[in-house]
């Protein structure tokens, strides 16, 4: 789930507080609590320092403490429905980058430029002060504290600009121990539950743990020693965090990765495995069937292409020349800071509709030959919002869309560009959560939405009424869609496992049994990334289209399901094999493995497939330059 | 090593063995004991000296540790299966322990009273090794068996880079492959570790190396890849951990932690010595540029010095703060002696490849090199699989004004060639490039050739090289016309000559210069030098011809040639018929400069045999088969100094020159007609124990102290003045000026010293200076004064104990007091002033 972004306020520190509410600071000076289920701020504060960076909530939760600009740290009590200021820390010049409370909620430790300062909370009085830069350089250059953390034992751990990670016993104010870790910036530092080990992420994208080691064996002596570097980011490393199993780093460009602790694993498999995520799992593109269209959804705009085709043929592998070249037909830029959360083009390609945290935008596009004329549509029912997820109907004469509560409502599309508010969809037993997934099938009588409960609700459109409920799975729903003749419901769930439910008949399908029976196999299982989009080949009601970031499989449900000791192979490596093998290795899931990052994949008719890649590439060159390093033998 | 056939004549080695048999160990006294084939040599750090080699082995040393009890002593493990105790100051071994089975590596450890760790051979599997501690009894006699094993670990590696032990012996580290186990000795527990066993890109994970902390429980381990992991924590069987250091790019061949641990040096084939310091990644120093890749690295006790083994048989030793001290090189270990032996006629000193691109001369008395020449004048790249350019001939001419170099770059399609003329320089005594021609030959250079005429000027020195592009090419020296060249002469081609499109493979000028023979395979031609008119041809089939020479002096009117398929040919050039011809398979034919003789090598059903004869005789006059187990590749006279009486009239050959070798291992062997007893006194030198713990600054005050009152002695007191003016005798001062390791041992000059005394009771004078020199050559070891001031010392307050009767002794002593009393009232007497 996406909390949309907004240009005007950038985020730089989150804390969970309070069980489990997040409050969000940055550099707009506001302290956010978001609403994680409608997936949008509820209230905001202003934090009365000018810009934010950094915040912390006490061991309790129960109080925040914010760093900022003007070199104040503030305290916040955490009220139900809000947020309380408190008091004010004594106040020293230069910003406050970092902070940490000790675990005893009596202490906090805040970093600062060349500086870190030990205050009481209880008197708001500055206790200690160290000279992080102190006997570093002749020449005079800052020494920035981007991190720091408060250990119980009292020791203060900090890194700094100069590449340090530092241990300091807070009381004297002495230096327990030094380690250089890199030549540039560490900026991110993130201490376990058990204080035995740290992670460190610097700005050359290493992360590097910390452990804290007996010297010998069986004796007390014990001290920090730096044991494991990972390399996975390109980029500043901006944030991480220390699981109890797994060490966490998000950064600049824009991976997350969760590296697993080997000796906490009991066994191995899929939960000791390295996984990186760069692709938010949700659909970005969306595809006008008819018009041969496709709708892309950036942070601050759409764009319109229409597909370019061919007349030729070809064998496997050749690229074809194309007769016509795909057409940039229209850009639409959305007002205003906040970001574009979801977006969709009609069948027909005459609709597009989008919508941001707090507006939603619906056009009609008309094309005379070359030239496209977008019109917006006036008199937009005013609807609860935001939408979540949007979905035209395959006739193009009506728009879903997904709202809080669990809602769905139900736009009428007039010609020549009006619409009118039909109906909404509400569960019968209510549901707090918002609907983020919806699905619709060809014949226009059934939609099935997911709400952030993950309960799947399918609603009979013709007689606008609650149809039945699908037997609620623990896990998200990644992915779903209606097949076009037997209006059988394909579900993906975020653990891999796929189901089939028959909509006419309320459960599950005799496949879907038989799937759940024999089980997947465990190569499929132990994938990574969920599956994006679902679809279907109306030729042959057998296959189903699926896809995944990595990957793209084509289920054949008339062929026999692959045990565990079978591969599940890539096509092109399959196509090496003889012809004999290859029989040997029929099964139901064909898996095409060749594609860079693969955004979207649908069906246009029945010979024709658009995927669409989005190359890492392609983004790494948009991301400022990345710390330049030697490279031996470059 | 001595030859079963003649027991006069003995095969003597004199060099270049493989130095890196293990890691080398300092002495608390800054001696440097290493393996060296199949002895353990003694280095004086100080003076890079070989101050003892130790023989006893019959096999390769395996492992050199000092005995952790008594730091006099000295453990070695070879091969053989035995073990042996040295006293390595006297050269004495103290013990033998027979094992049985191979030794492959040797530890030490102080923490186990009686008993030392060998790697051995699994009884019954191939190429499994295990780790067995070996019980030293303290049984008496001089051989001890000692079949006492128990073992420790099994499956480990045979070199002794594979296994560390950790501090004060708490637990023993092992690895092989891609696994690392770790054994502690109280909980008797076992831990396993593996790294991935996949072959990455940048290389394999494999380990090659181990050192452990010596304070703390950490284990540096290095890898194939060039990667190093500092592991810890690894008690735990789970929650091990390592960090990764990385700079090495090729394989990381050594490790050693410093004496508190607090850094760590790391060697590989970069020839970089690498420091760590804290076990961090950024904090580093590097020493680069040792020349060679680093083999070994071990630390001194004190952690002073440390000195790295590189693989060229090089020692270079290192200072704390990583600065090069001093480097002790012998025969400097080439990857292929391409060039040959070749003695420099300036120096005397064998010339041969040495670092690659490198000229190496060697010096034969000392066992040192003397200089290196950077021939190719390139840098050299330590990678796998790249083709660099070297050495592949050296020539002299006859006075060593002259040297001629090729070097070639193997290329798959055509070899790059070099040949360059160097003449020496009298001001700055080295070679200065004169001539550089690019491309000689079309193809490879087999042979080349100075005119070898002493007499003659200097400009009609003529080089000779010959090709496998079917010519022998003549260069001459020529005026240089360019006014702006620095040098009046350069070389240029004169004559190109072929025969029948064969190619051309050995060259030789007749002594006189005036005949020039080339063979070209089975052809001998004859030119003659001043018209280049081919003079006659020989012919010998079958078999291409190997090797040829020119007989000397009075057989100058011969030519001898060695064919391929094993035949020794001579012709004589008067009558240009074949003289006699022997089935020999020679390997090596190589002319005496100085006499008539010729010796040749011969390589038959593995063994090298020897044979010296005279071309005018066909019957050789001397014969020594199985020389040695290797197999010979070069050989060379070399012209002794001054003619060695030699009593027998077989080994008269031997008298104006001395015939060196080499072998295939690179091992400098040598003919000796001197017994071992002889032989073996300079290098078994009797060593002065002084105190044997390093100089501390207490010493030093207590002995600047020592030494002035000394010097006050001999200032006030009379009778110690002689012992000033002794000092200026001939005798004495050739005694203080040998160098003390040359000295025969005490035990041979004790008789001689008691007899001196005995003798003559009436020249009290004489027999004096005879005992005064003898206690100052046993004691002087170094040549610095401090030292020599202290032994002096020393030797006055015993000599006249010991030596003189008690009367004189007392009398001195009195006067001495009186003298004292005197000097002490005449202070108080100035002082009251």
């Amino acid at each position: 789930q996406v909390i949309p972004g907004n240009e005007a306020r950038s985020v730089e520190a989150l804390c969970w507080a309070a069980g489990e509410r997040l409050f969000g600071a940055g550099l707009g000076g506001e302290i956010a609590e978001y609403d994680l289920s409608r997936l949008c701020v509820a209230r905001s504060v202003d934090g009365g320092g000018g810009p934010i960076w950094s915040m912390a909530a006490n061991s309790s939760g129960s109080q925040l403490a914010i760093g900022c600009e003007d070199g104040s740290v503030k305290l916040f009590q955490v009220v139900p429905g809000g947020i309380q200021f408190e008091r004010n820390l004594d106040r020293r010049k230069g910003r406050i980058l970092c902070l940490s409370w000790h675990p005893s909620d009596t202490h906090i430790a805040a970093g600062s430029i060349d500086i870190v300062r030990v205050f009481d909370v209880s008197s708001g009085q500055t206790v200690q002060s160290i000279m992080v830069n102190y006997h570093m350089h002749k020449v005079k250059r800052e020494c920035i504290v981007w991190s720091i953390a408060f250990l119980s034992s009292g020791t203060v751990v900090t890194s700094d600009s100069f590449g340090r990670v530092q241990f300091w016993e807070w009381e004297r104010g002495t230096l327990q121990e030094s380690h250089t870790v890199s030549t540039s910036a560490v900026l991110s530092l993130s201490v376990s539950e058990k204080e035995d080990s740290i992670i460190v992420g610097t700005s050359t994208g290493a992360t590097y743990q910390f452990q804290l080691l007996p010297v010998k064996i069986g004796s007390l002596e014990k001290r920090w020693v730096r044991t494991k570097p990972f390399q996975h980011h390109t980029h500043d490393v901006r944030a991480v965090a220390h699981s109890s199993t797994a060490l966490i780093s998000g950064g600049l460009d824009a991976q997350l990765v969760i590296r697993p602790l080997m000796e906490k694993m009991q066994k191995k498999g899929y939960e000791a495995a390295l996984r990186k995520f760069t692709f938010p799992h949700r659909r970005l593109v969306s595809c006008a069937r008819k018009a041969r269209l496709l709708l892309f959804q950036f942070s601050q705009h759409l764009e319109l292409w229409r597909l370019g085709s061919t007349d030729e043929t070809g064998k496997d592998g050749e690229v074809l020349p194309l007769c016509r070249m795909p057409e940039h037909l229209v850009q639409l830029k959305s007002k205003g800071p906040e970001h574009i959360y979801c977006s969709c083009v009609s069948p027909c390609g005459g609709w597009v509709a989008y919508s941001t945290a707090s507006r939603f935008h619906l056009y009609r596009l008309q094309y005379k030959g070359d030239s496209v004329s977008v019109k917006k549509v006036p008199k937009v029912p005013k609807l609860l919002l935001p939408a979540y997820q949007l979905q035209f109907s395959a006739d193009s004469d009506s728009l879903f869309i997904a709202s809080a509560r669990g809602s769905v409502h139900v736009l009428q599309l007039l010609e020549p560009g009006g619409c009118k508010h039909l109906h909404t969809f509400r569960p019968p037993s209510g549901c707090p959560e918002a609907v983020y997934l919806l699905a619709v099938s060809t014949d226009g009588n059934w939609m099935a939405a997911v709400s952030g409960d993950w309960a799947i609700h399918i609603y009979n459109l013709k007689c606008f009424k609650h149809h039945c409920t699908v037997p609620t799975y623990n896990c998200a729903v990644t992915a779903l869609a209606i097949h076009p003749v037997t209006n059988n419901l394909v579900i993906a769930y975020s653990d891999q496992q796929l189901f089939e439910f028959s909509i006419p008949k309320k459960q599950y399908t005799a496949w879907s049994r038989m799937v759940q029976n024999s089980g997947l196999h465990k190569t499929w299982l132990e994938r990574d990334s969920p599956i994006t989009h679902i679809t279907f080949n109306p030729k042959n009601p057998s296959h189903i289209l699926l896809h995944d970031i990595y990957m793209f499989c084509v289920l054949d449900k008339s062929l026999p399901l692959p045990d565990n000791s079978a591969l599940l192979m890539n096509q092109s490596t399959l196509k090496q094999l003889p012809e004999t093998a290859r029989q040997r290795q029929l099964h139901a899931f064909k898996i095409c493995k060749k594609f860079q990052p693969l955004l979207f994949a649908d069906l246009l008719d029945e010979n024709c497939l658009v995927m669409v890649e989005r190359p890492i590439m392609d983004f790494k060159t948009q991301l400022p330059l990345p710390i330049q390093q030697k490279k031996f033998g470059t | 090593m001595v030859a079963p056939a003649a027991a006069a004549l003995r095969v003597v080695r004199c060099g270049g063995s493989s130095l890196h048999g293990a890691r080398a160990v300092f002495s608390a006294d800054s001696y440097l004991l290493c393996a060296s084939g199949d002895f353990v040599k003694m280095y004086s750090v100080a003076t890079e000296e070989t101050l003892r080699v130790m023989g006893g082995h019959a096999g390769p040393v395996t492992g050199v540790q000092l005995n952790p009890h008594n730091h006099m002593q000295l453990y070695s493990s070879s091969l053989d299966g035995t073990i042996k105790l040295w006293d390595f100051m006297d050269g004495i071994p103290i013990k033998t322990f027979t094992v049985g089975s191979k030794l492959l590596a040797l530890y030490a450890l102080a923490s186990f009273e009686d008993s030392v760790f060998v790697v051995i051979p699994k009884s019954g599997e191939r190429d499994t090794f295990q780790l067995v501690s070996v019980k030293l009894t303290k049984a008496a006699g001089q051989d001890v068996e000692a079949k006492e094993l128990s073992v420790v670990l099994d499956g480990v590696d045979a070199s002794p880079k594979y296994i560390a032990f950790g501090r004060e012996g708490e637990y023993v580290a092992s690895v092989k492959e891609v696994n690392l186990q770790v054994y502690f000795f109280k909980q008797k527990q076992l831990n396993r570790f593996s790294v991935s066993a996949v072959k990455t890109k940048s290389g394999n994970n494999q380990f090659t190396c181990i050192a452990c902390h010596p304070t703390e429980d950490c284990i540096a381990t290095g890898h194939a890849d060039g990667k190093i992991r500092v592991w810890r924590n690894f008690c735990h069987k789970k929650e091990y951990t390592y960090s990764t250091l990385h700079w090495h790019h090729d394989t990381v061949m050594d490790l050693a932690f410093s004496v508190e641990g607090t850094s760590l040096l790391s060697g590989g084939v970069e020839s970089v010595l690498v420091l760590w310091h804290n076990e961090s990644d950024c904090q580093k120093d590097f020493l680069p540029r040792l020349g060679s890749p680093i083999e070994y690295i071990s630390m001194a006790s004190d952690g002073t010095l440390c000195c790295t083994l590189h693989t060229d048989n090089r020692i270079t030793i290192i200072n704390s703060n990583l600065r090069f001290a001093k480097s002790i090189q012998g025969l400097i270990k080439s990857a292929d002696v391409k060039t040959g032996l070749v003695v420099d006629p300036r120096t005397k000193a064998l010339v041969l490849n040495g670092e690659p691109g490198h000229l190496q001369f060697y010096c034969l008395q000392s066992d040192q090199q003397l200089f290196s020449l950077d021939i190719v004048q390139r840098q050299y790249i330590h990678q796998a699989g790249l083709n660099q350019a070297d050495l592949v001939k050296v020539a002299f001419s006859a006075q060593g004004k002259w040297l001629a170099t090729v070097e070639e770059r193997e290329e798959v399609t055509d070899p790059e060639l070099q040949l360059k003329l160097w003449f020496y320089d009298e001001e700055t005594q080295s070679f200065k490039l004169n001539t550089r021609i690019n491309m000689p030959h079309e193809d490879h250079i087999t042979d080349m050739c100075f005119r070898d005429m002493d007499e003659l000027e200097d400009d009609s020195l003529i080089l000779v090289t010959t090709g496998r592009d079917c010519v022998f090419k003549v260069w001459v020296m020529v005026e240089d016309t360019d006014p702006e060249a620095q040098q009046s002469v350069s070389w240029s081609c004169d004559f190109v000559g072929s025969y029948h499109n064969y190619q051309a493979t050995n060259c030789c000028f007749s002594e006189d210069g005036s005949l020039l023979a080339v063979s070209f395979e089975e052809t001998l031609t004859v030119w003659d030098s001043v018209t280049w008119d081919l003079k006659c041809t020989f012919c010998h089939p079958p078999g291409k011809i190997r090797n040829i020479c020119f007989g000397r002096l009075t057989c100058s009117k011969y030519l001898i040639g060695a064919t391929d398929d094993g035949f020794l040919c001579c012709w004589n050039l008067l009558s240009c018929a074949l003289e006699w011809s022997a089935h020999l398979n020679v390997l090596v034919l190589q002319p005496d400069p100085l006499s008539e003789h010729i010796a040749a090598v011969s390589w038959l059903s593995k063994e090298s045999s020897l044979f010296v004869f005279k071309p005018n005789e066909p019957r050789p006059i001397y014969i020594q088969r199985n020389l040695c187990r290797e197999k010979i590749q070069l050989a060379a006279f070399v012209p002794r100094d001054e003619p060695e009486t030699i009593g027998t009239e077989k080994y008269l050959w031997l008298r104006r020159s001395q015939l060196f070798f080499l072998t295939d291992t690179q091992e400098l062997m040598t003919l000796s007609t001197k017994s071992l007893q002889e032989r073996l006194t300079p290098s078994s030198k009797q060593l002065a124990v002084e105190e044997s713990l390093p100089v501390t600054p207490f010493s030093l005050l207590l002995g600047k102290h020592r030494r002035q009152q000394s010097q006050e002695d001999t200032d006030l007191g009379k009778l110690f003045v002689r012992s000033k003016c002794e000092q200026d005798s001939p005798a004495v001062k050739e005694l203080l000026h040998t160098p003390a390791h040359v000295l025969p041992s005490a035990s041979f000059l004790c008789p001689i010293f008691i007899n001196s005394l005995l003798i003559s009771k009436e020249n009290k004078r004489a027999e004096e200076v005879a005992d005064e020199v003898e206690m100052e050559s046993e004691k002087t070891e170094d040549d610095s004064d401090e030292e020599r001031d202290v032994t002096e010392m020393e030797q006055e307050d015993t000599s006249p104990l010991e030596l003189l009767g008690e009367t004189t002794c007392k009398l001195s002593k009195s006067q001495e007091k009186e003298l004292r009393k005197i000097r002490k009232m005449d202070y108080s007497w100035i002082s009251a002033f």
